[in-house]
């Protein structure tokens, strides 16, 4: 992988809130859990979203949540947030149940960009929720802060998707939370709207907040997270450094046509045959492949690589796992 | 608080009195900028007023029956307001994506709750005005200065049941099945109520269905505040029963909400 992290930036305000230090070491035995979820099933009618999850994030980490449409990771964070009540295990927020209002009063999280209430001006909408907490960020400065200063007075009706976007994000900041909840926090956003978001988050995360983010991006929990934590159809597939899973998930896809079978060429970590005569080939390394392919005098032409999708890389986790 | 490494916070978390405040200043707000919700709610009672009162020569000339008819119509207002503003707006507001986010807040069922409540008997004063109005400029319904308070406290009292139930109905089901079953609660209601015919046209065993009923018990307050016309005893127990019914089904229908069915 040729993407360098971004540095991290140094704190954007001298007023930051008190929040806990950013724990380097999170020694789960000393440590309490910002987020304490254990062995959670949660069911709607004959769909299991949710099966024995359990998931502990510190103080001061920043887990990305990864998954495909539908894996669950929604329904995980309704559960601490308290909007739903788990069929089975517990979840515990801050050391509370996160279904008592004052468990939330160090909660942050986004609004679904599209629930905005629409005949409210941006001021007014930011001025309600930031109403909802002991100290909240004061409205103009962070609507300064998230280039959202000339919009005070329109109404959220009236933004574009991306003002949306950022309204939303600067909604689960205004009550100096210790812990946030980001639900698809950049889904839909151009390259630079994207870019100041993410610079926000971590602003954040370097004053010591705790950050829980869901992406089905992987090039967005590769931007920010820490710490990866996999969901396919309501099961932890793995949980682990961001390095750790880029390994795992990493996989490039070589297509190509010849006469050989290429399945068992060495590299090839999976393979598919497609009804046009298309080899699909899975591996890790592209170059290597392809140079071996060129070396052995491998007959083959149409060739085409890229990274393989994410939905593909799961497959890959799952019949590793099977293994 | 988990983390000892936390030092004490400036400022206390807002009171529930704060956060009713907060809740009802931005629900009023919402509501204001769409102002055809604002005018339908006071359009309909004065219609009804003109269609099935100023019409009719010796109801609307006679000092009592005016003023009892006017005190009707507007119980109706209130309650059909209420029914359809919570039973049905509830139900459509937990269809809204804004309505998770605000169930994430650090604040309980109750501001918000009681926020809606004061919102109702807003609106349902504004619906009242014209009411008040024809029935002083086109009928002989007289009340004094103070009558006429008596009869907007008693009648914001009244609607109180009337919005729980419909909270009730709108935290139970989703928008679509809310609208019949506020509708098949409605008119029954109103109807045994006395708020269409006046109940000294029932006959007995009707008369004592009726004064089982909200709708009845609330008229017949509503008129003694407004005329000295005595309610039936029993009228504030009644009324206070079905009070305490349809807060404990309204909170119970809220905690087993969990917003939209689906994930």
């Amino acid at each position: 992988m040729t993407r360098t992290r971004p540095p991290e930036r140094a704190p954007a305000r001298a007023d930051t809130p008190p929040v806990p230090a950013a724990a380097p070491d999170p020694g789960p035995a000393t440590v309490p859990a910002v987020v304490a979820v254990r062995g959670v099933t949660r069911r709607f009618g004959d769909v299991v979203a949710l099966d024995d999850v359990s998931l502990d994030v510190g103080p001061g980490e920043l887990v990305g949540l990864l998954g495909p449409n539908g894996a669950g990771k929604s329904t995980l964070l309704s559960l601490v947030s308290g909007q739903r009540r788990p069929d089975a295990g517990t979840v515990r927020l801050l050391g509370g149940d996160p279904r008592d209002a004052a468990s939330r009063a160090g909660l942050g999280i986004t609004p679904q960009e599209t629930g905005l209430p629409a005949t409210l001006r941006v001021r007014e909408v930011v001025d309600f929720v930031g109403g909802h907490f002991a100290d909240p960020v004061p409205t103009g400065e962070l609507l300064e802060q998230f280039g959202l200063a000339d919009l005070a007075r329109r109404q959220t009706g009236a933004l574009s998707g991306g003002q949306k976007r950022r309204l939303a994000v600067a909604l689960s900041l205004v009550g100096r939370p210790r812990v946030v909840l980001l639900d698809e926090p950049t889904t839909g956003l151009d390259v630079g709207a994207r870019q100041a978001l993410w610079d926000a988050i971590r602003a954040y995360h370097a004053d010591g907040g705790t950050v829980l983010l869901t992406s089905h991006y992987l090039e967005e929990v590769q931007a920010l997270a820490q710490r990866v934590v996999v969901i396919d159809r309501g099961v932890v597939r793995a949980d682990d450094t961001l390095d750790a899973i880029l390994r795992r998930v990493g996989l490039r896809r070589v297509a190509l046509r010849a006469t050989a079978d290429l399945a068992a060429w060495p590299g090839v970590v999976r393979a598919e045959r497609l009804d046009d005569g298309t080899q699909e080939l899975y591996t890790a390394d592209a170059d290597e492949l392809v140079r071996s392919l060129v070396r052995g005098e491998v007959d083959f032409h149409d060739l085409r690589i890229r990274g393989a999708s994410l939905e593909e890389a799961f497959e890959e986790m799952v019949t590793e796992a099977a293994r | 608080m988990s983390a000892t490494t936390t030092p004490a916070r400036a400022g206390t978390a807002p009171g529930p009195l704060r956060l009713t405040w907060l809740h009802l200043r931005y629900q009023f707000l919402e509501t204001v900028r769409v102002p055809i919700a604002v005018l339908g709610n006071m359009l309909f009672p004065a219609l009804a007023m003109f269609f099935f009162v100023v019409p009719q020569r010796e109801v609307a000339q006679n000092p009592l029956w005016a003023t009892m008819s006017v005190a009707s119509l507007g119980l109706f207002a209130v309650c059909s307001a209420s029914l359809f503003t919570y039973g049905l707006g509830v139900a459509e507001d937990r269809q809204l994506p804004f309505d998770p986010f605000l169930r994430s807040l650090p604040a309980g069922p109750g501001p918000r709750m009681v926020a809606r409540i004061g919102n109702g008997a807003i609106f349902a004063l504004f619906g009242l005005v014209p009411l008040i109005l024809i029935g002083w400029l086109f009928t002989a319904a007289t009340v004094t200065f103070g009558q006429l308070l008596a009869g907007v406290g008693t009648i914001l009292l009244v609607s109180v049941p009337f919005v729980l139930l419909g909270m009730a109905v709108g935290y139970s089901l989703s928008a679509k099945a809310a609208l019949p079953v506020v509708q098949a609660v409605l008119f029954p209601l109103a109807f045994a109520g006395g708020l269409f015919l006046p109940p000294q046209a029932f006959p007995e065993w009707l008369d004592a269905i009726s004064q089982a009923t909200p709708t009845r018990a609330g008229r017949d307050l509503l008129v003694q505040a407004l005329t000295g016309e005595p309610a039936y005893g029993l009228a504030w127990v009644v009324l206070l029963g079905w009070t305490v019914l349809f807060a404990v089904l309204a909170a119970g229908a809220y905690r087993r909400d969990e917003g939209r069915r689906f994930r």
